[in-house]
């Protein structure tokens, strides 16, 4: 990666690595002890090792002159390789954690293995680590294809890689020594919060930058839903993290909200960390990897960007929707149930313009692997947004709030459309960056993508069980007015559908772990620039 | 948002739509019109919500809410719902609260009328400790043996319910085993001694002129009573059934009389209402009936 840089930029790298061993060593010094030291030394190794490595290659050639002519694509291998990485560690974790839901009496003595911080380890790595790298990594490729320009410049994708996974690192380990701010998928602590969004500045300006070096006239489509993803998740991420450290010296921080606010606060950022994060960004992702594995057109143009704007406008709206039945007003709850149901015309839309959009390319869903996974996405897409849709009505949610049914709902949207997508989209460009046709090993897709399949339909169909059976058994009355079951009969009732839960996970994992091994061996010996055509626009002006 | 360069007609053979002339990179989008489904869908969508905005609380103005037609209140209905279901329940759950424990337990109907409450009651509340099945586990009694430290007869049980056992409440049932090794009131020698004898009694096979025995003379029998057999009600257990609480094997017993016992019942009067303290009860009294004829 360094090799990429020139002289000048390798000089920049040393100064923000310098800077970050600064940071390290003020915030190790400054705690001594607890997660802020342990994090302060993680970010002054990373900060020195980074600063010797560039120091070292100072006087090393620079890039070769034609270097401009060409897309940046070193940042997308390194984030395609974090991706996967977090993608095994992190689902790992939840297959373990699933495991210990069946089997509590295996949970290890030690605190940072119990499963209140193993639970969050497992949720920030995929959403953050696996979603997160996947998103950044892609978004790269993406917005210098569809501008034919390379990115705006050869440091900041660095430092929002590298600073994204420290990030991603200092919560995970953080949450493994007792530290949260108990706020779900918000759960880092303030000076982690901080950085992120030192770091999201960065991105965000890179992408702005890019964008005004297009060669293009218009901005396509995923462009759009990768910026929607960056601004709003700032916006959110800002203001849900707002809190005052006890001490700038320590870990711990105590939120500015309060009490209903705080809920309503949380569930806006939790609704759209979903909607931002996990819908908007990975739309971006359908709306390039689709049509270009699939060689076809866009299906609807016009539906494409009503679509983009109506899922932004709608879901902005529908957080309250997590907080039915609760001290929150009634009235916030009627508008949070309402744009929920007016949501799904925008996201259906969208999962019909992708699934439209392969009209004229079936026979390649049935061959290619790879395009199959972007099919079972976008119909995973459709299936959990009508899903969330009918839970956001208030009836409903009375009978599968606080059940497994949530769980279920979130997994057929993560792991049925979020992982999906992804997983389409690395077996897409992987062997693009290695300036191969194919996979190292094309039949270990095929594998990947029923082992994905399968081990998503066990876990969504056992939660849909688990969910609706303790629903009704927390609801059911005798004929003399008494409750029917104790709580304790409904967990003793979900034994079955956990086992089925954790060999689900098992089989999903498995496939995640073949992807990884696959990605090893097609990186192997990794070219770039090889792709005569695939080049930015540079001499010419746009037509 | 049309094309803004000019370019060739392109039709897309498979669908026979125009595309929009934009290409990025080889990706082309059709210009296909927009769908009339989608305008229909989200018409239908609106008019739900335009409908619910006009039956239900929803829209704020200024500090205050348009209230809506049906003039729900989300408070009101929570109450009118716990109501309603008390009211299904009155008619045989306000005969718990308001007779005797002891009259209760004559009457068999109204007992199988509270039996699912019960059970329910149980594995919600004392399952917890005293297991699913009532037959408790290390440090919590098992509840379905005849052996009671403080009495078995379901009024008994019920003020143990209420008051707890060493809880927070002024009225708490109080019984302590004093740490009689850490607190230097008996030797070692006495204590492995006397915890030998008590492992014996356990088992039936007590020798009275040992040095065990006559240590549990002088410093147990105020409490565990004459031979072990117990004192009923007074919080200690008696030590010759054979049932232990925290365990009759010779290490439990040495720890237990090295570091003394305080085991804590807490007082459930705040939680549970009288009529569901007397279910339990009953249900708790009714356990043990298995058991041959009921120490009371």
């Amino acid at each position: 990666m360094i090799r990429s840089l020139t002289i000048a930029e390798r000089q920049t790298g040393l100064f923000i690595a310098i800077i970050l061993s600064v940071i390290g060593l003020t915030m190790a010094a400054a705690a001594r002890q607890g997660p802020m030291a342990v994090h302060g030394t993680m970010a002054l190794i990373l900060g020195l090792f980074l600063a010797i490595a560039l120091a070292g290659a100072l006087d090393k050639p620079s890039p070769r002159a034609d270097r401009e002519q060409n897309y940046y694509d070193e940042p997308t291998r390194f984030g395609i390789v974090m991706t996967l990485i977090w993608a095994v560690i992190a689902m790992g974790v939840g297959v373990w954690v699933a495991a210990l839901l069946y089997w509590p009496e295996a949970t290890p003595p030690w605190p940072a293995t119990s499963f209140g911080r193993l639970r969050p380890f497992h949720t920030t790595g995929v959403i953050f680590g696996f979603g997160g790298n996947a998103l950044i990594a892609t978004s790269f490729h993406v917005l210098q294809r569809t501008s034919r320009a390379r990115l705006a410049d050869s440091v900041s994708p660095w430092v929002v890689l590298i600073g994204f996974n420290l990030f991603c690192v200092w919560a995970v380990t953080g949450y493994l020594m007792g530290s949260t701010q108990s706020k779900e998928y918000a759960e880092a602590e303030w000076y982690a919060d901080l950085w992120l969004v030192v770091i999201w500045v960065v991105y965000f300006a890179l992408y702005m930058r890019t964008l005004a070096r297009r060669k293009e006239p218009h901005i396509y489509v995923a462009n759009w839903y990768y910026l929607a993803f960056i601004l709003v998740v700032a916006m959110l991420h800002i203001v849900n993290n707002l809190a005052l450290p006890v001490s700038f010296a320590g870990t711990k921080s105590f939120t500015i909200w309060a009490g209903v606010q705080d809920a309503m606060v949380q569930w806006w950022y939790g609704h759209n960390a979903v909607a931002f994060f996990l819908t908007a960004g990975f739309l971006g992702m359908l709306y390039y990897f689709l049509p270009v594995r699939s060689g076809r057109p866009i299906w609807s143009y016009r539906l494409s960007i009503v679509s983009f704007w109506g899922i932004v406008f709608f879901y902005i709206w529908v957080g309250s929707h997590h907080l039915h039945y609760t001290a929150l007003p009634y009235w916030v709850q009627t508008l949070g149930m309402t744009f929920s149901v007016m949501l799904l015309v925008p996201s259906w839309a969208s999962a019909g313009n992708a699934i439209a959009t392969l009209n004229g390319a079936w026979h390649k869903v049935r061959d290619d692997a790879t395009l199959r996974f972007m099919f079972v996405a976008a119909v995973f897409y459709g299936l959990s947004t009508f899903e969330g849709s009918f839970l956001a009505i208030r009836p409903v949610n009375s009978l599968s709030h606080y059940t497994d049914w949530t769980v279920g709902h979130v997994h057929s949207g993560t792991l049925g459309w979020v992982a999906m997508i992804v997983f389409g989209a690395i077996y897409t460009l992987v062997p693009q960056l290695s300036g191969r046709e194919d996979m190292a090993w094309p039949r270990a897709v095929e594998w990947h993508f029923w082992l994905a399949v399968a081990g998503t339909f066990i876990y969504v169909v056992a939660m849909w069980n688990a969910g609706i059976t303790q629903g009704l058994m927390w609801r059911t009355y005798d004929a003399n007015g008494a409750l029917s079951y104790s709580f304790l009969q409904s967990v003793q009732a979900m034994a079955p559908y956990y086992l089925l839960r954790a060999i689900g996970g098992v089989l999903f994992l498995s496939g995640a772990i073949l992807c990884a091994l696959n990605t090893r061996a097609t990186l192997k010996g990794v070219r770039f620039g090889v792709g005569t055509a695939d080049r930015p626009l540079v001499s010419q002006p746009a037509e | 948002m049309t094309g803004s360069r000019p370019h060739e007609r392109d039709v897309d053979p498979v669908t026979g739509y125009e595309t929009t002339g934009h290409d990025w990179n080889g990706i082309r989008e059709l210009n296909t019109p927009f769908p009339r489904i989608v305008l229909w869908a989200l018409a239908l969508a609106f008019l739900y919500s335009v409908i619910a905005w006009i039956l239900l609380p929803a829209w704020p103005i200024g500090r205050d809410f348009t209230r809506g037609l049906l003039g729900l209140d989300q408070g009101e209905m929570a109450l009118a719902g716990y109501e309603k279901l008390e009211e299904a329940r009155s008619d045989w759950m306000a005969a718990f609260a308001d007779n005797p424990v002891a009259d209760l337990a004559a009457d068999p109907g109204l007992l199988a009328r509270a039996r699912p409450t019960a059970v329910r009651l149980f594995a919600d509340n004392c399952a917890a400790c005293h297991g699913t099945d009532g037959t408790g586990g290390p440090g919590f009694p098992n509840l379905t043996d005849r052996d009671w430290l403080w009495g078995g007869a379901p009024e008994t049980i019920a003020e143990t319910i209420r008051v707890g056992i060493n809880s927070t409440d002024p009225d708490t049932r109080f019984a302590q085993m004093p740490a009689f090794g850490r607190d230097g009131m008996l030797s070692r020698e006495d204590i492995v001694a006397v915890a030998k004898h008590v492992v014996a009694l356990g088992h039936g096979q007590a020798d009275p002129d040992s040095r065990g025995a006559a240590v549990f003379a002088e410093n147990c029998v105020a409490c565990h009573g004459e031979g072990g057999k117990g004192i009923p009600d007074n919080g200690a257990p008696t030590l010759i059934s054979g049932h232990w609480i925290y365990g009759g094997d010779i290490q439990t017993v040495m720890t237990t009389l090295w570091n003394g016992r305080q085991g804590e019942m807490p007082t459930w009067q705040d939680r549970l209402s009288t009529a569901e303290i007397n279910i339990l009860a009953l249900y708790v009294a009714s356990l043990s009936e298995n058991d041959g004829e009921r120490d009371r």
